[in-house]
């Protein structure tokens, strides 16, 4: 658990953003300026339907706070369909996670296009937000993996 | 052990001003396997390519970090580097510390926190990366032109001229678009028929260039230079060979009202009918709603006038399949439906007209003969009020969020036109800005304003009422003088917004093309690759991309049609090796990846295992084609067994980066 000079609780946040749009989209907010958090940490991806709710399944386990997935907008997909792949697979990752008793809050997903660099900085900052107010992820974290 | 290598660049005070890049450095030097870690002020600089290279030479590097901007921007460029210095191109990893890093954080520690972390997600990542070799697939040396106006025309002689073939497939029964409905063209007012129609002939008479007109592109399969599009040709009910465009049938025709689409049915035309005296080809069609003979059998005049015996009564549509290297979209514009603006009554009255009406109306084969006339009582009009932004530069629910950058134009060539032709009009013209940026388009206005006398006034139309005696009562208000305005108009012209044509979503999807939210094809790059899509192989010219006028479409085109040479001109292309690949050892065969592929890339084998014992067992397994794939992952998810992985973006590769960053 990450704690800044304020002794605040700092969440690590993962983002796994496709390549077309929200990592462009990523891109924009830096040319735009717009901060956000650097506790996030983005992972590209060619398409959001190329994550396997095993990597979610596997930040949680290393120690991270938050997962945040975002992909093109449905219909927009640079490879025609698999955001709703994605849409799919992650409803039924959710209700598992929800299951195993993880916070609804913890992971979310997002449509961010090439065009919206503010909606993605909006959103990370809301994200980030969100998982420091609920505080360092205890359940699914590997003991093992402690530092 | 690998040895890597990493190279942390300044990109000047980009990064540098808020990211310690000699502390990214040397904590990244410490990683286990980094060999060798160093900084640079610009990286992508040839003296920082050659750091590289000498690098990778020097310490016989396996893999190489280099941390800077965006992948977007130069990944090309480090693993052309890479590859000069006889590493394998795809052994190279770029953590992205500027846009995602330096340019987002203030705070100098935290950034370089934070660069670290990405950095070492990158050597992690790197570690599992294997040397690819993209594959080659051929090019099959034809470009498809989607849309035959004046950028698909212009495209297509430009491929043609370089010696390739072309298909122009046009839905409408001619090619010419909406530049042949047009009068004359600002700013140098050369009329649009005279240098529109030659081009036309051009394309009929050009031996590379074949016109697939009145027929629309149903189905696009394949990739890059291996397209395979079905084109439907529809009926016209005329043989199209034999037709010589005589004109005879549609004389003889005896069903007269048929409202005449090309004059935006201010004119009636027949039954069967060519669109227009230079149309291209010059071949009739039967229009099926309105031909006696088509609806209960009984005329088949036509068919008798016809003195080579084209006319078809029983001609059905027919479907093409055709391979391609390159396609085009040049789908165009349409002006929106004005009807929803109330206030404008151009529901209510004749005299509220459009500005492609208006068009039609001054135009000498137009409905008046090019003579100005008011449509409901033919009486030449002595007011006239043009509005601009009809739908442009609205709020989303009321219309259009963008500026049609056509209208003010046009409106002032209207404007000047008017005034020059019948010196006695009055005319208005109410406007929120004047935007004239082009060679000569301010001048042009000003002479608009200044010489022909053309009121401009800044402000907007609140109501155009339609009165007893035929007038129209235009509401407006002057936003300079601060007063209201009433008009007594007998002609109002709206300059209606563009928008994109409604067949160009459909085909977008075909294409696998993104689109923006007005459904305008988005370019790769806004300002670096602005005529091709992101789309490998598909190319975007004239107003499909976003709003243009005539000169700025043509060079658009001409800029489409370079690129499309450029990929024609190519035997062979090398592809994304970044593709899907099954570990047959582990494939059931259970079809889960095949039913998620968008590609159809996923095909099953029967193949021979030879089992411990010795034996021999027949399976079923996943095989990916490398040319087909595209490398979206799909099928990597879907695979219940874990077999099916992608290169370069691979589980443990992914598995990796998390871990990175959550340590």
């Amino acid at each position: 658990m990450q704690v800044n000079e304020t002794g605040a609780f700092v969440p690590t946040v993962v983002a796994f953003c496709c390549n077309w749009c929200s990592y462009a989209g990523a891109d924009l907010s830096g040319t735009n300026r717009l901060q956000y958090p650097s506790n996030i940490k983005i992972i590209r991806v060619p398409c959001s339907c190329r994550v396997n709710p095993m990597f979610i399944l596997r930040a949680f386990q290393r120690g991270a706070d938050g997962v945040i997935l975002c992909g093109c907008h449905p219909g927009d997909c640079h490879y025609t369909t698999g955001n709703y792949y994605t849409r799919r697979r992650m409803t039924l990752l959710f209700s598992m996670l929800d299951y195993l008793g993880i916070e609804r809050e913890r992971t979310r997903v997002e449509w961010v296009s090439a065009a919206e660099g503010q909606k993605f900085a909006e959103t990370m900052k809301s994200f980030a937000a969100e998982i420091a107010a609920l505080g360092p992820n205890r359940r699914l974290e590997d003991l093992r993996c402690r530092k | 052990m690998q040895k890597l290598g990493v190279f942390v660049c300044h990109c000047g005070t980009n990064i540098a001003a808020t990211v310690d890049v000699k502390a990214v450095a040397e904590a990244l030097g410490r990683e286990p396997s980094v060999v060798v870690s160093t900084d640079y002020p610009y990286m992508c600089s040839e003296s920082g390519q050659n750091l590289i290279k000498d690098a990778i030479r020097e310490h016989s590097l396996d893999g190489v970090v280099i941390c800077s901007c965006s992948p977007r921007m130069h990944e090309n460029t480090f693993r052309k580097a890479a590859a000069q210095a006889g590493l394998n191109p795809y052994m190279v990893e770029i953590a992205n510390i500027r846009e995602q890093c330096s340019w987002i954080h203030k705070d100098r520690e935290e950034a370089t926190e934070k660069a670290i972390v990405l950095g070492r997600a990158a050597i992690a990542k790197v570690l599992l990366n294997t040397p690819l070799t993209a594959g080659e697939s051929p090019v099959t040396k034809r470009a498809l032109v989607i849309g035959g106006g004046i950028a698909g025309i212009q495209t297509a002689l430009d491929i043609a001229e370089a010696g390739f073939p072309v298909d122009i497939v046009e839905k409408e029964p001619t090619i010419g678009g909406k530049m042949a409905q047009l009068d004359k063209t600002f700013p140098t007012l050369d009329c649009a028929a005279c240098i529109l129609t030659p081009k036309m002939v051009d394309c009929a008479q050009n031996e590379n260039i074949r016109i697939l007109s009145f027929s629309e592109v149903e189905e696009v399969t394949g990739f890059v230079g291996n397209f395979t599009a079905k084109i439907r040709r529809k009926a016209r009910y005329v043989d199209e060979t034999k037709c010589t465009g005589c004109g005879l049938c549609t004389e003889k025709c005896p069903v007269k009202k048929v409202p005449n689409e090309f004059n935006l049915g201010m004119d009636n035309r027949r039954a069967v009918y060519i669109p227009f005296a230079q149309a291209v080809p010059k071949v009739a069609r039967i229009d099926p709603d309105w031909c006696n003979m088509l609806k209960n059998g009984k005329c088949g005049l036509c068919s008798k006038v016809c003195t080579v015996g084209a006319i078809d009564y029983k001609q059905t549509d027919t479907v093409l399949e055709e391979h391609y290297g390159a396609i085009v979209a040049a789908t165009g514009y349409e002006p929106i439906k004005v009807d929803r603006y109330g206030e404008y009554a151009y529901a209510q009255s004749k005299d509220v007209i459009t500005s492609l009406e208006f068009e039609r109306l001054t135009n000498a084969a137009g409905p008046t003969s090019g003579t100005l006339l008011r449509p409901s009582d033919g009486r030449h009009p002595h007011t006239i009020v043009f509005i601009q932004c009809v739908g442009s530069r609205c709020t989303p629910e009321m219309g259009k969020t963008y500026c049609s950058k056509i209208c003010c134009m046009y409106t002032a060539k209207h404007a000047m036109l008017t005034r020059e032709k019948y010196p006695d009009t009055d005319v208005y013209v109410f406007y929120i800005d004047v935007r004239t940026p082009g060679k000569n388009f301010d001048e042009f206005y000003r002479r608009a304003a200044e010489e022909y006398g053309v009121h401009y006034i800044k402000g907007a139309v609140g109501k155009v009422m339609p009165r007893a005696d035929g007038t129209l009562d235009v509401q407006a208000s002057d936003l300079i003088m601060n007063e209201q305005l009433h008009i007594n108009a007998d002609l109002v012209v709206l300059a209606a917004a563009i928008e994109p044509s409604k067949t160009a979503r459909r085909l977008a999807t075909m294409l696998t093309a993104s689109m923006d939210t007005n459904d305008f094809f988005t370019e790769a790059h806004p300002k670096l690759r602005p005529v091709e899509s992101p789309t490998a192989g598909i190319f975007l010219s004239g107003v499909c991309q976003g709003p243009k006028d005539i000169p700025e479409t043509v060079s658009q085109a001409s800029a489409c049609a370079a690129k499309v040479i450029g990929l024609l001109s190519k035997n062979k292309l090398t592809g994304n090796p970044c593709v899907a690949h099954s570990d047959e050892w582990m494939c059931n065969g259970c079809s889960n990846c095949a039913s998620v592929c968008p590609y159809g890339a996923i095909t099953y084998l029967d193949k021979d295992f030879r089992m411990p014992d010795r034996s021999t067992k027949t399976r079923r397994v996943a095989s990916v084609n490398p040319a087909v794939c595209q490398g979206c992952g799909a099928c990597t998810v879907a695979c219940p067994s874990g077999a099916m992985d992608l290169y370069g973006f691979s589980n443990s590769q992914i598995m990796a980066e998390v871990d990175a960053i959550c340590k």
